[in-house]
């Protein structure tokens, strides 16, 4: 956030001389209580995010440590506790073996014979699986915190760079079309229209369903169905912007096409560009959340926020419910930052739109 | 009137075309090879050859795409590659659930919706606002998917006040037996964002000098409120709910898919498991065209029911 405040040139002539727009809008979002705590927030979780990346953190979600069900240790201390009390199956309680055949009946007795004598050479380290955890465990006894970590990491993962994308595939569409006009326009419009008349989630189930699993894959599925608000934000501002004096001038002075449309034009639209990217982040999780649930989302070997939910269903018919919070929770968060981020900063760098 | 029809009906073509391209290139072009799947465990040569003599996949990539247009135009989309029934009568017999349920909880949703809109509007800023717009905000902040796990299991599997999930023979059955909690789960994603939208359109109205002509005359609030801003606020809120309905043909995908509704919704997700492309084609088109055609609805009703609008 800081680093882009100095790096954007000044936009439009604003009375203090020396302040440019961005540190202007900074400016702005500062004196807004709500939109600071929130942003400390997404940042908050983006370190999270990136350090699931790196598996800094995260890393070890797939380490069974605890008995399946593991309750959260502030609500009991073993699973018996929590789990409904196992019905009692005839003949499976008995602790003798079950016997079918005879050692000499059986083809692999003498192997079995020699397997047992040599049992105790061969040391087996077993750690002892812990009985609850702080936020409880899954199925498999994982550890719901550590998984809600890197599930909160793949997300926000998917979420930022299928905006980034997305934007970038909108963003040039919508340059060229608003830009050159004419024909470009037209079979670019054409495109647009044709992409806007099926539905988001058609489109992006019929991409999966042709493309596969995986987080590449929805990445691009999503880039690849959610470029067209951007693109139709981009082609209006560029239709205004491309008559104005300082593009004028700019070719006046020989610029290219291409430099008038990257370096004269894109930067101011900018600010735009970051509300529609954090628009579309909030929105991209939410889709993998639903894409991960029913089952198109990321790969079994790894773990999303969708994913953990389609586990709920199942746990709580169980009693185990603490997975299904976690997320909730982590998500909620998440969402409710990032929107209200939004709007702070929609209000600090578009103050014409208030209302 | 009517030159502006004929001139967007002329418009859907390319598009249609566009729509058509698209989904040939999804998935005849990078959707792989069906017949080995279709082919099954009996594979052999001679039945691979069989297979992809009956789908046109021998003929050259312009044959089948011919082959496509002429499904299209005909809207014959051929037999389900996973249970050989034709397309048409699939779709057929899942298009009902869905706007049963989708169609209900619009009702629903508007009758909700429009009255608290205009309640919060009118009392913008006070506390009634605020507190609708918290609640709102909160619910807003919670997965769709979360709504709907939960509530199957509290409100159907504990407490017992719905079915768990199921659907029957009879429509008025389903209506009132099967619907609700679909229904319950989907309004509570649907109307927060709806109360702050339809919310937006009165607060809009209620700025407007001819609001402030009406009371100076000495108006009633209630007339000015039902008769002058709610007829204007609602010009907006009726164009975005026409435009809204072919998402009712998909219907609540992932609330049909939970509660084993045979919807629409229900079907996309299952083409999809089961790659069964002529289906999810079949769907896309329909769609596509359901879309462009309501979206001339929704601007002529635009037009009918506010003069100052121009079509060009």
């Amino acid at each position: 956030m800081t680093s882009t405040v100095q790096a954007a040139p000044a936009m439009n002539s604003t009375p203090e001389v020396h302040r440019g727009f961005w540190a202007l809008g900074w400016r702005r979002l500062k004196r807004d209580k709500i939109a600071m705590v929130s942003l400390m927030v997404v940042g908050a979780f983006l370190a999270i995010a990136i350090a699931g990346w790196f598996n800094i953190i995260g890393d070890g979600w797939r380490k069974e440590v605890a008995v399946p069900y593991a309750p959260p240790s502030w609500l009991a201390q073993s699973a018996d506790e929590t789990l409904p009390p196992a019905e009692e199956e005839a003949g499976a309680r008995s602790d003798a073996p079950i016997v079918t055949m005879t050692e000499a009946e059986d083809p692999i007795g003498k192997e079995l014979a020699i397997a047992r004598q040599n049992m105790g050479k061969y040391a087996s380290v077993e750690t002892p699986l812990r009985e609850s955890l702080p936020f409880g465990g899954d199925l498999r006894g994982r550890d719901v915190i550590v998984k809600t970590i890197k599930g909160t990491s793949t997300s926000v993962f998917v979420g930022i760079f299928g905006a980034l994308f997305t934007l970038l595939l909108g963003t040039v569409l919508g340059a060229i079309s608003g830009y050159f006009g004419g024909k470009v326009d037209d079979f670019l419009n054409w495109f647009y229209s044709v992409f806007t008349s099926v539905p988001d989630m058609l489109l992006l189930l019929s991409f999966a369903a042709v493309a596969g699993r995986g987080i590449k894959t929805i990445i691009i599925v999503m880039a690849l169905t959610s470029w067209t608000g951007t693109y139709r934000l981009v082609r209006a501002e560029y239709l205004k912007l491309k008559n104005r004096e300082f593009v004028q001038a700019a070719s006046a002075i020989g610029a290219s096409d291409t430099r008038r449309i990257f370096v004269h034009i894109l930067p101011n639209i900018s600010h735009l560009l970051l509300v529609q990217f954090s628009l579309l982040t909030v929105a991209l999780i939410k889709y993998e959340a639903i894409l991960s649930f029913l089952g198109f989302g990321v790969g079994v070997t790894q773990v999303s926020l969708g994913s953990m939910l389609a586990e709920a269903p199942a746990e709580l018919v169980q009693g185990v419910w603490w997975q299904m919070v976690a997320v909730t929770i982590a998500m909620s968060l998440l969402v409710t930052a990032f929107s209200l981020l939004v709007d702070g900063l929609r209000d600090a760098f578009d103050p014409k739109a208030n209302k | 009137m009517f030159a502006y029809i004929v001139r967007r009906v002329l418009q859907m073509i390319p598009t249609l075309f566009g729509v058509m391209l698209l989904v040939f290139v999804l998935f005849n072009v990078f959707g792989g090879d069906p017949s080995l799947v279709l082919a099954g465990k009996h594979l052999t040569a001679e039945s691979l050859a069989n297979i992809r003599a009956q789908l046109g996949l021998d003929k050259s990539q312009f044959a089948q795409f011919m082959i496509f247009v002429k499904q299209v135009l005909t809207l014959d989309f051929g037999t389900s590659w996973s249970t050989q029934q034709p397309v048409s009568d699939i779709i057929g017999s899942r298009i009902g659930p869905s706007l049963l349920l989708t169609g209900s909880m619009l009702v629903v949703d508007l009758l909700i919706a429009i009255p608290l809109a205009a309640t919060v509007a009118y009392f913008r800023r006070g506390l009634t606002d605020r507190i609708v717009t918290i609640c709102c905000t909160i619910a807003m902040s919670v997965s769709a998917l979360v709504y709907i796990i939960a509530g199957q299991y509290w409100l159907a599997y504990k407490w017992g006040l719905f079915p768990v999930s199921g659907w029957g023979n009879s429509a008025f059955h389903n209506l009132w037996y099967y619907v609700p909690l679909p229904m319950l789960m989907g309004l509570m994603v649907s109307l927060g964002p709806d109360i702050r939208f339809y919310r937006s359109f009165f607060v809009e109205e209620l700025s407007n000098d001819y609001v402030r002509t009406a009371r100076a005359k000495g108006l009633s609030e209630r007339v000015v409120m039902l008769k002058h801003v709610l007829r204007n606020a609602l010009i907006p809120v009726v164009t975005t709910v026409m435009m809204s309905l072919p998402y009712l043909l998909i219907g609540a995908l992932v609330l049909e898919t939970f509660f084993s509704i045979p919807g629409m919704g229900n079907a996309v997700v299952l083409a999809v498991n089961n790659s069964d492309f002529p289906i999810i084609k079949a769907i896309t088109v329909y769609i596509a065209l359901a879309t462009m055609v309501f979206n001339l609805l929704a601007d002529l009703i635009y037009k009918l029911i506010d003069p100052r609008v121009q079509l060009k």
